[in-house]
């Protein structure tokens, strides 16, 4: 009988015991799975759906995407329609109503930072243009601080047995944040001013943030390749005014950063872009050490 | 630094006074030059000093950014105007121009009572296709797909509603919709890999079997893509005979198998099964064993049962689709027909029994091999089976034709933008007995306004 009633308990509370970490959580990018294993996420709890050698405006919506966001509790998207191409399909699909836009289960970064290069006049001759601005905001991590704590009271929000420890790991973060942010801006005063050349346009917060003055991009336009002419024009172009460095994402085709880098003996700094570019950036700290050094060394 | 200035006016006054000796002189100049070396002195502290006040102040200012980063800045708030809730739209502009050797409008050998839409001869003005989706409520999405045909005329293609919230993986749509059997046939006209669809979509399918029906679908909560679904329909599309009664006139379920191998490779598998009642199915110039001129126009109705697998694998080195990828797809369906033929309604009017099996496949290639090119390669074939014909018509109707059709396509095809493509097809088309073909096609396909994501 007591036996009985031990385990009537034990069924009892495992059933009502809130669960450790009962969040699984849907990251669309790299960075923004970093920034939940850095608010006490774990990573087991975390699936990204696209990795740092993937272009971010083409993913396609596959299998294994609709399948995950099925039982996922949140998903962490850029937004600014970043995920256009990919994302309502695998939402609609998936037939996870907690995480259609508006619900709490819906986080999307862009809503949190002031967003760049809001476009003026909208029309597809322009290229691949973003309504919302450029969705590229990972590369200021000033960008992070208000996103940690936003997703950081989503979190405990949805997840409230936990809330005091997202708390906790966001007040840690915010202040290993700061202090890195001032140690790269240390690090990266020599790039003050400098002028640079950008493949796609990917880098404005980047440039925002460390004061490089980006004079032009290879492509012709956002979302299309670097053709022969627009490079060859742009060759002539750099005579009257000089670049110092070239910047190109690690996911983005080689070839067009490598001709302009030979005829116009420019350094081409191959930056990670977002956490898992390269070995180095293993983590949101190591993207940017990675990101500072890469740039400094270029500049030499 | 008064009492230097003072010492320094006292000695100089006298000197212009007075003459002075040599041993005064020097003990001046001693004292000019100990002054001088202690102002340098003084005046080095002082920069060093200043020096240090300014790298303070820059480490200070780094510290406490000047940046946002304190407060949330407010999310900014849409704009309110009559034209917000306005549904996303789309156009497709899309036309072609086909060079062919035979007639078109000859179907594949075996296949005369089947559907027939073939690509046509010349210049030609596709299906322009005008989309229009949006949110209805919390609950329900609507999609519409009307296609503007050439010669005038709007037809529609898609008319369904998602409801969308049922939860717990399930998603049920109503209304007119491509239905979810094999791969392709969900695929919109616009991104076909190429010009035409496979002879077997084109025989089996009339092109796309598209329903007046539900459809619903679960997901399985399971980290390997698993999906199921099943349809009620009108029977409105081939081989469906458009049924106006109480009841359904058409049924399909299907499964979905999905996943990815590492980063590079994705696929899924699928397999479907298509059934429906035909009633008074007619065809018209089918040939028959007497050889009558232009054939003869005969009825079925009985039974369609068609079973389908496909499946479809993708590779882009890292995933990353944007430079190069590859694309591997087929599919093979089997039809069962079994019931009443009569033939030559017109005259003769004979009615038997008759029931076929017939099948075909495709298998597709295309691969990405720089930015905005592809190439593709497709081949495939169709198996008319020999028919049992009841013994009326064992001399009338054609029960073994001893022909495989088969065609093989290339395409190349270029993509200025994800908006606009470019293609050339080239086919070697032996589908009719005695009548090959070699078939010419260049085509573009041009998406305006709102572009929705594709599917898989």
């Amino acid at each position: 009988m007591r036996n009985l009633f031990a385990g009537l308990l034990f069924v009892a509370a495992t059933l009502f015991a809130p669960a450790a970490y009962s969040l699984n959580l849907f990251a669309c990018e790299p960075e923004w799975a970093a920034l939940a294993q850095e608010l006490g996420v774990p990573p087991a709890n975390i699936y990204t759906a696209t990795n740092a050698q993937q272009d971010p405006h083409r993913i396609e919506a596959r299998p294994s995407l609709i399948a995950r966001a099925r039982r996922a509790d949140l998903l962490v998207c850029t937004g600014a329609e970043l995920e256009l191409a990919w994302l309502p399909v695998v939402l609609r699909e998936s037939g996870n109503v907690a995480l259609t836009p508006g619900k709490p289960g819906h986080f999307e970064a862009a809503s949190y930072v002031s967003m760049l290069e809001i476009p003026t006049r909208l029309d597809r001759a322009d290229g691949d243009v973003h309504p919302g601005g450029n969705p590229h905001l990972q590369l200021d991590p000033r960008n992070f601080l208000p996103i940690a704590q936003a997703l950081a009271q989503r979190l405990s929000e949805l997840d409230p047995a936990n809330a005091a420890s997202y708390q906790q790991h966001q007040t840690v973060f915010r202040q290993n944040w700061q202090a890195a942010i001032a140690r790269w801006e240390r690090q990266a005063a020599p790039l003050r001013g400098v002028p640079v050349l950008v493949q796609h346009k990917a880098f404005p917060y980047l440039e925002n943030w460390l004061g490089l003055k980006e004079i032009a991009a290879l492509e012709p336009k956002p979302g299309l390749e670097p053709s022969a002419a627009h490079l060859s024009q742009l060759l002539a172009q750099l005579q009257q005014r000089p670049a110092k460095l070239l910047l190109r994402a690690a996911y983005q085709n080689p070839k067009p950063a490598e001709w302009m880098s030979q005829h116009a003996q420019l350094a081409v700094a191959v930056l990670p872009f977002t956490v898992g570019g390269n070995e180095a950036a293993k983590d949101l700290y190591g993207l940017f050490d990675d990101t500072v050094a890469r740039l400094l060394t270029g500049l030499k | 630094m008064l009492k230097h200035a003072s010492l320094l006016a006292a000695l100089l006054v006298p000197l212009s006074a007075h003459a002075t000796d040599d041993e005064d002189l020097r003990a001046i100049r001693a004292e000019l030059k100990q002054l001088k070396s202690h102002y340098e002195q003084r005046l080095n502290e002082l920069e060093q000093r200043l020096q240090q006040a300014e790298a303070r102040a820059q480490q200070l200012e780094a510290a406490s950014p000047a940046s946002p980063v304190v407060a949330l800045p407010p999310p900014a708030a849409p704009v309110a105007n009559e034209n917000a809730f306005n549904p996303a739209v789309s156009l497709i502009l899309a036309g072609s121009y086909g060079n062919l050797q035979r007639d078109p409008a000859l179907p594949p050998t075996g296949f005369a009572m089947a559907a027939h839409t073939p690509p046509s001869q010349g210049f030609n003005l596709g299906e322009s296709e005008l989309g229009i989706s949006a949110s209805i409520d919390p609950q329900f999405r609507g999609v519409a797909t009307m296609a503007l045909a050439a010669a005038g005329g709007v037809t529609v293609e898609n008319a369904y509603i998602d409801h969308s919230g049922l939860a717990d993986g399930l998603n049920l749509r109503f209304g007119r919709f491509f239905s979810g059997l094999g791969y392709l046939n969900e695929v919109h006209a616009h991104a076909w890999d190429f010009v035409d669809q496979p002879l077997v979509y084109r025989s089996f399918w009339n092109n796309q079997l598209g329903e007046d029906g539900v459809q619903l679908k679960w997901l399985a909560p399971t980290d390997t893509f698993l999906e199921l679904g099943a349809e009620l329909g009108r029977g409105r599309g081939f081989p469906g005979s458009d049924r106006a009664k109480n009841g359904t006139g058409s049924s399909v379920v299907f499964a979905h198998l999905g996943d990815d191998f590492g980063s590079d490779h994705n696929w899924r598998l699928g397999a479907s099964l298509h059934q429906t009642r035909r009633a008074n199915a007619a065809s018209s110039a089918v040939p028959d064993l007497l050889g009558t001129a232009g054939g003869v126009s005969n009825a079925f109705s009985g039974d369609s049962r068609t079973a389908g697998l496909d499946f479809v694998w993708k590779y882009a080195p890292n995933g990353n689709i944007a430079d190069t990828n590859f694309k591997l797809q087929g599919e093979y369906f089997q039809r069962r027909e079994s019931g009443l033929l009569t033939y030559d309604t017109l005259a003769a009017n004979v009615t038997d029994s008759y029931a076929v099996s017939q099948s075909g496949w495709y298998l597709q290639g295309v691969w990405q091999f720089v930015p905005h090119w592809r190439a593709g390669l497709r081949y495939d074939q169709l198996a008319p089976d020999v028919a049992q014909v009841g013994a009326l018509n064992a001399t009338n109707v054609i029960a073994n034709y001893g022909y495989t059709p088969r065609r093989s396509s290339v395409m190349l095809d270029y993509s200025p933008s994800e908006f606009s493509r470019l293609r050339l097809q080239l086919a070697q088309d032996q589908s009719r007995l005695g009548l090959p073909d070699n078939q010419l096609f260049i085509q573009y396909i041009m998406s305006l306004g709102a572009h929705g994501a594709h599917r898989f």
